[in-house]
């Protein structure tokens, strides 16, 4: 159970340039929860997922993860409990490393020692599980990952983040710089692997029908501040149409982001 | 002088490995390069002078070497200096203390001492003449180093170090702090450095403080000269080209020396050479990596098309 209390961030503050990203926010996840996070830029979802992170630590506020106060650990050891895949499908593997090196060093989170785990067995076991994203890795896994498409970096990352079984995962629109087809083939796993495992999520996304059709509870963000919890029946009677309505009773103005909607 | 070269190229060969570890490995340019190898060249003159055990010189060189890299690498960590300006730091100071080793002087000569060479000739010298049996030596002592770094890259921790350069993001997410990998990178790579030049004191029969002006950029030039005559990602096959790198870096100083009269170059100009050289393997790396990375594209391709047709059968 991940419990946010009283979290914001304000940068730049008591300067011109201060920005409160975040205003404070009260958030609970429970346990096999999976929250879709949708809003327009700048509403701060991001800040939001760096905060729980450890990217940067909140201005006021806790954040404990399984009743641990995690507020002033650094991002490496929050690490351990989280597991995080950014947009970027570069970020998440070792370009210049085979599949099976990049697989060794995700396999087991915290400082790694000077054992030599890649042995005959191991290959195996990663092959086994490679076979399941069905995109023919297992027969590359000497290629260096920078070989590999955009879709199967962020596939392969997916998978290596969920062999260390971590007790949240934060997804950071992890499908948005990906084709339309790789798109869909990364959510579909996504999905596949969260329901198989039993994991907590927390994914951020542009798109209000993917908000919408995944995920067990939905939060929608403004200006720094959680606007919208939705869960449950009401959650699965929603529609794009009835979001932006929504939004427009709450705000009293149009939603912004055209692109929100544009990407239907 | 073809066993001079080798000799030369595989002793300097050492010293490139460790420049290769902060440069390539790591992404951490570190200058501090430039005192630890006099550092190591100090110490081990030092233990030679009073006595100590040959062995003991040598591990406490490297130890030498190992403590300033964990200077510079602190100096960045924790002060969050940029890594050339932490390297330069470190290599500064080691000047000072470098004397401070010699015992307030910049040159302690060590002819008439036992060293580890004229001990490995008298033990295998009826069977080797003299040139040869120096070559020899040199050869198993980079020989071993090159397998034990083979080795460490190859363990759970080496991994993780190789992805530091790459993309520090994937380290910190495997919960692993990136300060303390440049820490352990930077420390081996400046013992291998500081062993390099308690080798070289060795072999030269001196310590000198000044004999580290110049050895970062000889490291690099090995390095890429190495990278430009063989093309992999293999660890294996990266450990052996620095060496071989390192081996045509000194035969071309080499050509420089001795005939570079011909073209009216002196003993002056080899810096200017090995500058050049490093020029040239990066304008020729730029062309080169254009071409290499279609090729690879071509290939992963195929690979891939390969597969989805093996996927339908």
């Amino acid at each position: 159970m991940i419990r946010l209390e009283q979290v914001s961030k304000t940068f730049h503050p008591g300067t011109v340039n201060e920005v409160p990203a975040l205003r404070p926010v009260d958030l609970v996840v429970e346990e096999g929860e999976f929250i879709t996070i949708i809003g327009s830029n700048g509403a701060g979802k991001s800040t939001l997922f760096n905060l729980v992170a450890g990217t940067y630590p909140p201005s006021t506020g806790s954040i404990r993860i399984n009743e641990i106060d995690v507020t002033r650990e650094p991002e490496y050891r929050r690490a351990r409990y989280i597991g995080r895949i950014f947009q970027d499908p570069l970020l998440g593997t070792a370009g210049s490393m085979t599949l099976e090196d990049n697989m060794m060093i995700c396999l087991r989170k915290g400082f790694k020692g000077l054992k030599i785990s890649l042995n005959r067995k191991q290959r195996q076991w990663f092959q086994e599980q490679l076979v399941d994203l069905e995109m023919g890795l297992e027969r590359r896994m000497k290629d260096n990952v920078r070989l590999l498409s955009g879709g199967q970096r962020q596939a392969l990352t997916l998978l290596m983040m969920v062999l260390s079984r971590p007790d949240l995962i934060l997804l950071d629109e992890h499908s948005a710089a990906l084709d339309p087809r790789n798109a869909a083939l990364v959510l579909e796993l996504t999905r596949r692997y969260i329901e198989e495992y039993r994991l907590t999520a927390m994914m951020i996304t542009h798109n209000m029908q993917h908000a919408i059709t995944f995920g067990t509870r939905l939060l929608m963000m403004d200006k720094g501040e959680v606007i919208l919890d939705v869960q449950g029946e009401e959650k699965a009677s929603l529609t794009v149409d009835g979001l932006v309505e929504r939004f427009h009773a709450i705000r009293h103005r149009d939603l912004e982001s055209d692109e929100a909607r544009l990407s239907l | 002088m073809i066993e001079g070269i080798l000799v030369e190229g595989l002793l300097y060969g050492i010293m490139a490995l460790g420049v290769f570890i902060t440069f390539r490995i790591l992404s951490f340019p570190d200058l501090s390069v430039d005192g630890t190898f006099p550092l190591g060249a100090a110490i081990m003159g030092v233990a030679v002078v009073n006595g100590l055990p040959l062995i003991v010189g040598v591990l406490l060189a490297f130890a030498g070497g190992l403590a300033a890299g964990a200077v510079t690498a602190t100096i960045h960590n924790k002060l969050g200096v940029p890594n050339l300006l932490a390297g330069i730091l470190t290599m500064t100071m080691l000047w000072s203390i470098n004397i401070r080793v010699l015992g307030g002087r910049a040159n302690l000569p060590l002819m008439r001492q036992a060293t580890i060479l004229s001990r490995f000739n008298s033990l295998v010298g009826g069977v080797i003449p003299h040139p040869w049996s120096v070559l020899l030596f040199f050869l198993l002592v980079a020989l071993v180093i090159k397998v034990l770094l083979d080795l460490f890259f190859h363990t759970d921790l080496g991994l993780t170090l190789g992805a530091m350069g790459d993309n520090q993001q994937m380290v910190v997410s495997q919960g692993v702090n990136p300060e303390t990998m440049k820490l352990i990178g930077v420390g081996l790579s400046n013992g291998l450095v500081a062993l390099a030049g308690a080798f070289a004191a060795q072999f030269q029969g001196f310590a000198d403080v000044n004999m580290g002006q110049g050895i970062v950029v000889a490291g690099l030039a090995s390095v890429m000269i190495g990278e430009f005559l063989i093309r992999s990602s293999r660890i294996g096959i990266l450990t052996l080209r620095v060496i071989l790198g390192s081996i045509v870096f000194r035969g071309i100083m080499y050509l420089g020396r001795y005939y570079g009269y011909y073209i009216n170059l002196t003993p002056n100009d080899l810096r200017l050479l090995t500058g050049v050289l490093i020029v040239a393997s990066l304008i020729f790396s730029r062309y080169q990596s254009g071409r290499g990375e279609s090729a690879r594209l071509r290939k992963s391709i195929r690979a891939a098309a390969d597969s989805t047709t093996g996927g339908t059968r």
